[in-house]
């Protein structure tokens, strides 16, 4: 509709009159399109991402009296979280979780794109794998989550088997209800989002790299170790922004999968939200936001993500 | 560029990779169809194996149980809720791809807002939206705060698709079409949207996909009606029987329809682009 209003730039983005315009005038013209163009879409994450966290903010400050938020100006929500040793535990136990989990669907996700890139032969069937890797990604999550349980459980199928074969003879007890089981989960839902980037900065590497190396007397595994995991690095670094922000942002995967004997930071929250603790859930919300950005800062010190996401431009 | 070993046949590293693609795709699948299974025993079934008869039973009770509140309610507002977010998606950032392929000013702000609104806690996003409405005075709706909750999850997806799209797409065919005489809508119309229109279906499927099974930043926004995930969430607290993964094969079946629609109309596309003369 946007584009329809306004002929003049569109005419300038079919890119007709770039051939006889000077170069600067058309870079401005582009840019006046291009901000009308990205304006519907800036609004809507003004109004449901910026504004929000503005509101988080806010309302972190505010004071809670009677059961009743009350507008005012105080560091007690902040002082609370800050000096509780529950806060430091909770984000212990994330940080142990977020690591192993980062782990393991990193040497997945990295083989998984490695085999489907430069070992399967024919290009539509590396796509037909890939997308084999992506639709339970278009599915419900919870849903894959609880899909653990008949196979966890103490009576579940994977104990029933062991039994079975004679490899066991009680019931394993830490395969459901624990830390293993929350991080089976996590590495069942979240290995989608390691293999996607890698998958897109492997299949950018020239082929001719390879026999370049090999040609210099490289091995199959210093090929893959010197030429094309640093190529890959971007990807790999975008894919572990996703699945530590992922896991430090989870709450029903550590409630449900540890049988609500382990809390995660935004598990807390929840519980917060439930008794209507408002104030102290935002402020414990700014707390893990701050401490998220400075990771996803980190990593992008060391690479820069952006390229990787618009490089064909 | 497969990898070949020095006597040109497979090297061993490929079956080595492929045992663990197969072992990872086992991993990914198997749980789900478990449960498929297992919503379909009998009324005695249990939540684990062995399988206990074989019957309708757990998705009859779905429907006339007191296991859920309104099932049928949820499921018509999830759907509408994914067809809004659908076509909001697609439009937007089909907009917005076109927009980044030159800078404009502010380009860079928009683009780290897009990475932060897929990297920020959903949960969090969710609180903040309520707090904002409840600021405002506004009440919050699936239709109003949880469609733009959705939206902060599914647009900047349908965005970073485009970017690969249009990293693609010379512009080239857009100045033939001008030079030919086509007005600039009719260059979208018949040129850009025609070529373009595999990855927008793609950006449609993320669009809906993504919306039907949205819970973490639904969850605080969504007001008092509830959608399908909000549903199984609360399911997930309280009840203990096999109706539960019936909720779960209804609403994975009905991904997988539209899954398969999406990628089988992109497939029949490509199929019919290779089956024309190229000129």
């Amino acid at each position: 509709m946007l584009l329809a209003r306004d002929d003049n730039t569109m005419g300038e983005l079919d890119g007709g009159p770039a051939a006889v315009t000077p170069h600067c005038r058309r870079e401005r013209s582009w840019s006046l399109s291009s901000l009308i163009m990205a304006i519907p879409l800036a609004i809507i994450l003004l109004a449901f991402v910026v504004a929000p966290l503005i509101s988080v903010v806010a309302v972190s400050v505010f004071r809670y009296d009677n059961f009743a938020v009350v507008p005012a100006f105080t560091f007690e929500n902040y002082q609370s979280v800050l000096t509780s040793g529950l806060t430091l535990s909770l984000y212990l136990t994330m940080i142990k979780l977020a690591a192993v989990t980062w782990a393991a669907t990193l040497v997945i996700g990295f083989l998984v794109a490695y085999f489907l890139v430069f070992h399967v032969r024919s290009k539509l069937i590396a796509i037909g794998l890939f997308l084999v890797c992506t639709v339970p990604f278009w599915t419900s999550n919870i849903i894959r989550m609880i899909a653990w349980l008949p196979l966890l459980g103490k009576q579940g199928a994977i104990n029933a088997a062991l039994m079975a074969t004679g490899i066991i003879h009680q019931p394993l007890q830490f395969l459901l209800y624990s830390d293993f089981s929350v991080v089976v989960s996590y590495v069942n839902l979240f290995t989608i989002f390691m293999i996607v980037p890698i998958f897109n900065a492997m299949s950018r590497v020239d082929p001719a790299l390879f026999e370049a190396a090999v040609d210099a007397g490289a091995s199959r595994l210093q090929t893959m170790l010197l030429v094309v995991v640093p190529l890959a690095k971007s990807g790999i670094a975008l894919g572990s922004v996703f699945v530590i922000t992922l896991v430090m942002g989870d709450f029903y995967v550590v409630k449900i999968m540890s049988g609500g004997g382990a809390a995660s930071v935004v598990s807390a929250m929840v519980d917060d939200i439930s008794t209507l603790l408002f104030p102290h859930a935002a402020a414990s919300a700014v707390v893990l936001l701050v401490v998220l950005t400075l990771l996803i800062a980190a990593i992008m010190r060391v690479v820069d993500i952006r390229r990787e996401l618009v490089r064909d431009r | 560029m497969a990898i070949t070993a020095p006597s040109g046949g497979r090297p061993w590293t490929f079956y080595a990779l492929a045992a663990i693609f197969v072992a990872y795709v086992i991993f990914l699948y198997g749980p789900m169809l478990c449960i498929y299974v297992l919503s379909f025993q009998g009324p005695e079934g249990a939540l684990s194996f062995p399988m206990r008869g074989l019957s309708l039973h757990w998705f009859d009770e779905l429907w006339t149980g007191g296991d859920t509140g309104d099932l049928a309610g949820a499921i018509g507002r999830s759907l509408v809720l994914a067809v809004l977010v659908m076509v909001l998606t697609v439009v937007l950032s089909f907009a917005a791809g076109m927009a980044f392929r030159a800078d404009f000013p502010g380009s860079s702000w928009l683009f780290y807002l897009i990475i932060a609104s897929l990297v920020v806690p959903g949960y969090v996003l969710g609180i903040g939206i309520g707090l904002m409405f409840q600021l405002l005075g506004w009440q919050t709706d699936w239709y109003s705060s949880a469609l733009g909750a959705q939206l902060s999850w599914t647009l900047p997806f349908g965005l970073l698709i485009m970017f690969a799209v249009f990293g693609r797409f010379s512009r080239s065919y857009e100045e033939a079409s001008r030079d030919l005489g086509a007005g600039p809508l009719q260059t979208l119309r018949l040129v850009v949207v025609p070529m373009l229109l595999p990855g927008i279906i793609a950006v449609a499927l993320f669009g809906f996909t993504l919306s039907y099974d949205e819970f973490a930043r639904t969850l605080q926004s969504v007001g008092s009606d509830n959608t399908v995930p909000i549903e199984i969430w609360s399911m997930t607290q309280n009840v203990t029987s096999p109706s539960i993964y019936a909720l779960g094969t209804v609403t994975t079946a009905l991904s997988f329809v539209v899954i398969g629609v999406a990628l089988g109309s992109i497939a029949l596309i490509q199929r019919r682009r290779q089956g024309a003369t190229p000129l």
